[in-house]
Order: C-alpha cells, then structure tokens, then sequence
C-alpha cells in the first residue's frame, strides 16, 4: 500500500508523458506496440500453421496409402471452379494489401472502398465453394451420408469426367477408400471456408469502424494485423489448390 | 518528440500500391503457370526400385512454395519487418517442415524391403 502510493507521487511527470490516445500505458510508445502485436499475431499463425499443418500431413499419407482412390477422387474435382477460386482469392489478399496501405497513408474513402472488395471477394470465394460442394451433394461424394462409390467402380456412368480423364474402373475395396479422400477434401475446405466466414464477420465489423474513421487517424494495428491472418487463409488456399486439384491430374 | 516521428517514420515502412500491383501479377502467373503445368505429364523419377518421384507434384508444390514466399514476404510485410518478426516466421515454418517431414519420412518407409 505504501509502496504504491510512493510510485504514484514518486515519478508523475515520466508516468504521463505525451503520446496518442491509442498508445497503451505500458508500452514504451507507439513502435512498441505496433511491433508487440504484430509479433503476437504472427504467432498466432503458427499455430495456425501447425493446425492445418496436420490436415495436410494426414492427406498426404491417406494419399500414399490408397494412391488410386486419391488419384480418382481429385478428377471429381472442377479445374475452372478451382483455379477461378484461386484468382478470387488472391485479388482478395490485394485489395486487402491495399486496404492496409490506404490506412497508412490516412486515406478513409479509400480505405473503405478496399475493405468493401475484399468483402466483396471473400463471399464470391464462399459462393464458388457452395456451388462445389453442392455438386458434390447431388453426386452422393458427401462422406457418411449415402455415399456412393457409382463414379468409381462404373467410370462410364459419370460421363463428364470420364470424357475427360478415362478413368479405369477401381476395385470395390479400393473404390470405398474415395470416401476418406472426400472426408479430407470437407475437412480441409471446410476449415478453410470456417476461417473465411470469420474473416469476413470481421470485414464487415471493420467496414463499419472504418466508416467512423477508427484506422484513418495513424493506428493501423488492427488492419495490419487482420490483413496478415487474411493473407494466411489464401496460403492454405494456394496449398489445398495444388494438393486437392493439381497433383493427381496424371 | 521530433526524433522519435522520425524513427517511428523509419520503423513503420509503407509498402506502395506499385509494389502490390506487381505481386499480385506474378500471383496470377504463377497460378496459370501451376494450372498449365497440371495438363501436362511432367514424367518421374526412379530413384530405386519401389522409390519414384513424380514431378507433376513436385512442380505444383514449388510455384505454390514461390506464391507462398511471395505473399509472406510483401503482403504480409515480412521483409520490411524487425529481426523478432523474421526469425519467428522462418523458424516456425523450419519447424512445421521438420515435423510434416519425420512424420512422411515414417509412415512412407514402413513398408520398404516387404515386397
């Protein structure tokens, strides 16, 4: 009690030395700050990393282990709605790459307009994804819920990929196994677009600080640091493009 | 009061949109790169009897690494960032690699010799 008190009056004019009002009281100053935060964002991700990190070693090994499945099962896959979606997302990171500048340099209308792309981005991306999975409903390729194993045993009874790829029919063990490739493919899309509609619930909640000049006045640590877990969701998404699209076409 | 603006000018580099305009351009090419890539049979490798590399992944996981690097790097601030930043980042994307690869290197070799 008495050591407290001698603090409080020992030192008043250092304890409250100037700085801006969003500057917390126990950090040296703005730098600090900006730099502690972003630090802890960062390691954040890394967990992130690690946590997708297992999804993706789990697909690999599954992959190893039933190699025809797998190959199959990714020529169900639509390359135009994949690779659109790639597109989708990476302009998404550069609007979002933008919204952060136009905080830098104080620019509000700017800022707003970027953060509204991105917006805009981000729930086409979802979109495109709701129209796969849909497909992906209606050809029974939903795992644990009547499954079916048509496309693989009988390759000529799905015409559209079976045009495209010619597929020999699998054996009916070997066939089942698709079933773990599609529970990987929900698993890994659906984390993602989980972190996607968190994203974009804090989009908008941005959109409406942003309109009120929250990020315009020189505290740029709350885009900088929602930009970076932004870009990470299209990390993983250039990662699962390649693994579920892209490696098993030959 | 002026030195620390200074500082904190030098502290806090501003990327420009010219910067970002470039990235996102090579983002593009280097998906349409990956997506050509994938029409092609890129052949393999037979290292050893049982042991083939395949490239058409190998290729894919590269531009996909070099897109990654990218985005890391600019949009992501890593080179304009502090030590502490740098050397968390690589050392946890070190760590990661080591942890997928003993993981991989495992369960690919168990069954090496039994056939």
């Amino acid at each position: 009690m008495s050591d407290s008190t001698a603090i409080a009056s020992g030192a008043p004019a250092e304890a409250h030395h100037e700085h801006p009002p969003y500057q917390r009281h126990h950090f040296e100053s703005v730098e600090q700050q900006f730099d502690a935060t972003n630090f802890a964002m960062w390691l954040f991700l890394l967990t992130e990393v690690m946590f997708f990190g297992g999804l993706f070693t789990a697909y690999l090994i599954m992959r190893n282990w039933y190699y025809q499945a797998f190959v199959v099962g990714s020529h169900q896959l639509s390359i135009f709605w994949g690779t659109a979606n790639t597109a989708v997302l990476i302009c998404s990171s550069f609007t979002m790459a933008m919204s952060v500048w136009s905080a830098e340099v104080r620019r509000r209308k700017s800022l707003l307009v970027y953060l509204c792309l991105t917006l805009v981005f981000g729930l086409t991306f979802l979109g495109i994804k709701g129209i796969e999975w849909h497909e992906k409903w209606e050809k029974h390729h939903v795992p644990g819920m009547h499954y079916s194993v048509q496309s693989f045993v009988n390759p000529q009874s799905d015409p559209e990929v079976y045009k495209e790829y010619q597929d020999k029919p699998l054996a009916p063990d070997m066939a089942q196994k698709t079933e773990e490739y599609f529970f990987l493919y929900f698993a890994m899309t659906g984390m993602h677009a989980l972190h996607m509609v968190i994203g974009v619930g804090i989009l908008i909640f941005m959109i409406f600080r942003a309109r009120a000049g929250a990020y315009t006045t020189g505290h740029v640590t709350f885009v900088e640091n929602f930009g970076l877990y932004w870009h990470f969701v299209d990390i993983i998404w250039i990662y699962l493009f390649a693994l579920l699209y892209l490696i098993s076409r030959h | 009061m002026s030195e620390q603006n200074i500082q904190h000018e030098e502290g806090h580099h501003i990327v420009s949109p010219a910067t970002y305009l470039i990235i996102l351009l090579a983002l593009l090419v280097g998906t349409t790169l990956t997506v050509l890539a994938s029409y092609f049979d890129l052949g393999e490798w037979r290292i050893a009897p049982g042991l083939t590399l395949f490239w058409n992944p190998v290729v894919a996981l590269a531009i996909a690494t070099g897109k990654m690097l990218l985005v890391v790097l600019f949009f992501m601030h890593v080179k304009y960032s502090t030590k502490l930043t740098k050397l968390t980042v690589f050392s946890g994307l070190f760590m990661f690699l080591v942890l997928v690869g003993m993981t991989l290197a495992d369960y690919f070799t168990r069954a090496w010799g039994r056939w």
